[in-house]
């Protein structure tokens, strides 16, 4: 009976995290499943060693026999001495056949592939991540003091970390970079804002914590190699030392929501204008969004046109900010919460589709309901005073499109965050030129479609930020 | 010496010991083929007989991404609830056929549609509807207001609509169209507009 409960518990909490091993070569870097037997960790050899070379397996009863591009090694199961061309040595424990698989102990895993690869290789043991020869990306951090202060991090190679944001802390994790630690596990900033980042390796990956009494944000520049975390705009307004705010009691009934991990803007101080057009990659990290095609993820297209969007806008002197710059998960709530905490003249949600041809551009649609209490409004129509401004900014982006000949519709979407958003909010479906979903992938679209956005946002620029605020 | 009759006897009840295991074994063969799951590819049609009433089936049509009304002559019951159950059924088995002009994936069935008052009602999609749907704003903003339409344009009464999954609130029907709010159709409709 106990044991049926602690199945059952185990079921339903998911069960611990899967052991990982990750590998990381100048060939390919990948991550391979780790299985316990006997209480010692293994891993597949046969996969370990096929995406480094031309790898074969012939099983002889219980003998298994790999060959690795020339070299040859045989191992016996249940047996701890193996041959490397006919160099006997003995593994860490027994040698193990499982359906035709066999199986090595980790911690010998670096004899091994120094063996039939030739190459050093570094094993970090603990956090299961080997080195095949000379492949680790270094980097370094330093603070700008600089109004608001920036981490500036620098790496020997591009990286594309999973960002996630939690209270005190920006984590960035890095499974398929050969991240190495810098001469501390703990670096410290002479920064209120921004006083320390430490590293950290476990299960395949590396973990970048960089702790911050304000929240924060990280921007890539430089194709990956350089990853800047500032303050989010509004925390960027406050004084790094300030007293943290007790929360403000929730008005009565189911009026407000706040989404949990965000700040609600009515407990922030208003910095308006730091600015003006918050662009939003829809999608990212787990959340792929569309299958474009069998390559092509709809986050990777929405990403790939917000950078470009961005360096349109700014190079029209219009202040842009990015929510999403990297392969990051954000929920809808997050999106609007760190929109309407920004708040922006414009917020432009940026989306791929494979159906149709040209760019579809979408203002909210508003669900039913909605009751505003005072100075807080109802979440999912806090878009209602600011419908006339989204349509006027639909209309100017709509005849930039038809000026460049590019198809356009405009039309109603219920399309969340648009609703919860509190400035004029245009969300954008890009669909191919032509009809072939590869084309979305193409520079000159990206470029034409992101001109187009831009020259449109200028033109209404100054209707835009005479923004009316909301109805009351 | 075995005596002549006992060795007829065993003989035939060998040879009927081996008749019968063949014919076990083709027997197991056919409760084998019998219980293999097939592919369930449409809705449950209709139950419904009897004469038929004409109604209008707002239908997307992908390629140009717009919504037409539609008139169609389907046999509906007496029930309100149980008319709008047939009516969106109608109007799936429209998207699930092979020459559909905006098809939905294998399976996708509304399983109820519940009318609370006032005026709410409130849809039951099984999981394939959600599951199997193509991803994109468009194309998930067809589906959902081509159901609320149709059940608005049919249904005295109603003014709003709620779409679940399965039971359960979903937050999107493919990571696009909003599925955790309940629609106005007053604003459905506006949105019809644009996409006629």
């Amino acid at each position: 009976m106990a044991a049926i409960l602690l199945a059952a518990v185990i079921v339903v909490s998911g069960g611990p995290e899967a052991k990982r091993l990750s590998v990381y070569s100048a060939t390919a870097n990948y991550s391979l499943p780790v299985t316990e037997h006997n209480g010692s960790d293994y891993v597949g050899l046969l996969e370990t060693l096929e995406p480094l070379g031309s790898a074969s397996v012939r099983v002889d009863g219980r003998v298994w026999r790999l060959r690795f591009n020339n070299l040859d090694g045989e191992f016996s199961n249940g047996k701890t001495r193996v041959r490397v061309q006919g160099q006997a040595f003995d593994l860490a424990s027994n040698f193990l056949l499982e359906n035709g698989r066999g199986l090595v102990p980790l911690s010998s895993l670096p004899t091994l592939m120094q063996r039939f690869l030739g190459t050093p290789v570094n094993f970090h043991e603990t956090s299961r991540r080997l080195f095949i020869g000379n492949v680790a990306v270094h980097f370094t951090a330093q603070v700008n003091k600089t109004i608001p202060p920036t981490l500036v991090m620098y790496f020997s190679s591009p990286v594309n970390p999973m960002i996630a944001t939690e209270p005190g802390k920006l984590r960035m994790v890095f499974t398929h970079e050969p991240l190495v630690p810098p001469g501390s596990q703990t670096l410290t900033f002479d920064s209120a804002a921004i006083p320390s980042a430490t590293f950290q390796e476990s299960n395949g990956a590396a973990e970048i914590a960089v702790a911050g009494p304000v929240p924060l944000f990280a921007r890539f520049s430089d194709d990956g190699r350089t990853i800047t975390i500032a303050p989010a705009p509004q925390a960027a307004a406050r004084p790094a030392q300030s007293p943290p705010q007790p929360p403000a009691a929730p008005p009565a009934g189911p009026v407000s929501q706040v989404p949990l991990g965000t700040m609600p803007p009515a407990n922030v101080t208003s910095n308006p204008g730091q600015y003006f057009a918050v662009v939003d990659a829809s999608h990212g990290g787990d959340e792929r969004g569309a299958a474009l095609s069998d390559q092509l993820a709809e986050k990777d297209v929405t990403l790939a046109f917000a950078r470009r969007l961005r360096q349109e806008l700014q190079a029209q002197g219009v202040t842009t900010l990015v929510l999403r710059d990297g392969d990051t998960t954000l929920s809808l709530d997050q999106r609007a919460s760190m929109t309407n905490v920004a708040h922006p003249a414009i917020y432009i949600c940026l989306h791929a589709a494979s159906q149709g041809s040209g760019v579809r551009l979408y203002t909210a649609m508003l669900p039913t309901g909605g009751e505003n209490r005072g100075a807080f409004l109802d979440w999912d129509t806090a878009q209602s005073g600011f419908r006339a401004v989204s349509q006027t900014a639909e209309s100017g982006l709509a005849a930039e499109f038809a000026k460049r000949e590019v198809p356009v519709r405009s039309l109603l979407a219920p399309l969340r965050p648009l609703n919860n958003i509190t400035s004029a909010a245009v969300g954008i479906e890009i669909a191919p030129p032509a009809g072939k979903a590869a084309d979305l992938n193409s520079p000159a679209y990206q470029q034409l479609v992101a001109e187009a956005v831009a020259a449109g946002i200028e033109a209404v620029r100054d209707k835009l930020g005479a923004a009316p605020g909301p109805a009351r | 010496m075995i005596p002549r009759h006992l060795m007829i006897g065993v003989a035939a009840m060998l040879a009927l010991a081996l008749g019968m295991s063949v014919y076990v074994g083709h027997m197991r063969g056919r409760v084998r083929q019998t219980e293999t799951p097939v592919a369930y590819t449409h809705p449950v049609s209709a139950p419904v007989q009897g004469p038929t009433e004409q109604v209008t089936l707002y239908v997307a049509y992908d390629d140009p991404g717009v919504l037409r009304a539609q008139a169609a002559n389907i046999p509906l019951p007496a029930g309100r609830q149980e008319r709008a159950q047939e009516l969106l059924r109608a109007l799936l088995g429209l998207y699930l056929d092979k020459s559909s002009s905006h098809s939905l994936g294998p399976g996708a069935e509304v399983l109820d549609v519940y009318l609370v008052d006032p005026g709410l009602a409130v849809i039951d999609a099984n999981d394939a509807f959600a599951d199997g749907h193509r991803s994109g704003v468009l194309v998930e903003e067809l589906t959902v207001a081509s159901l609320v339409q149709t059940l608005a344009a049919n249904i005295p009464g109603i003014n709003r609509v709620k779409i679940l999954v399965g039971g359960k609130e979903r937050e999107t029907l493919a990571g696009h169209a909003d599925l955790s709010c309940t629609y106005d159709v007053t604003g459905v409709s506006q949105m019809v507009a644009e996409l006629q």
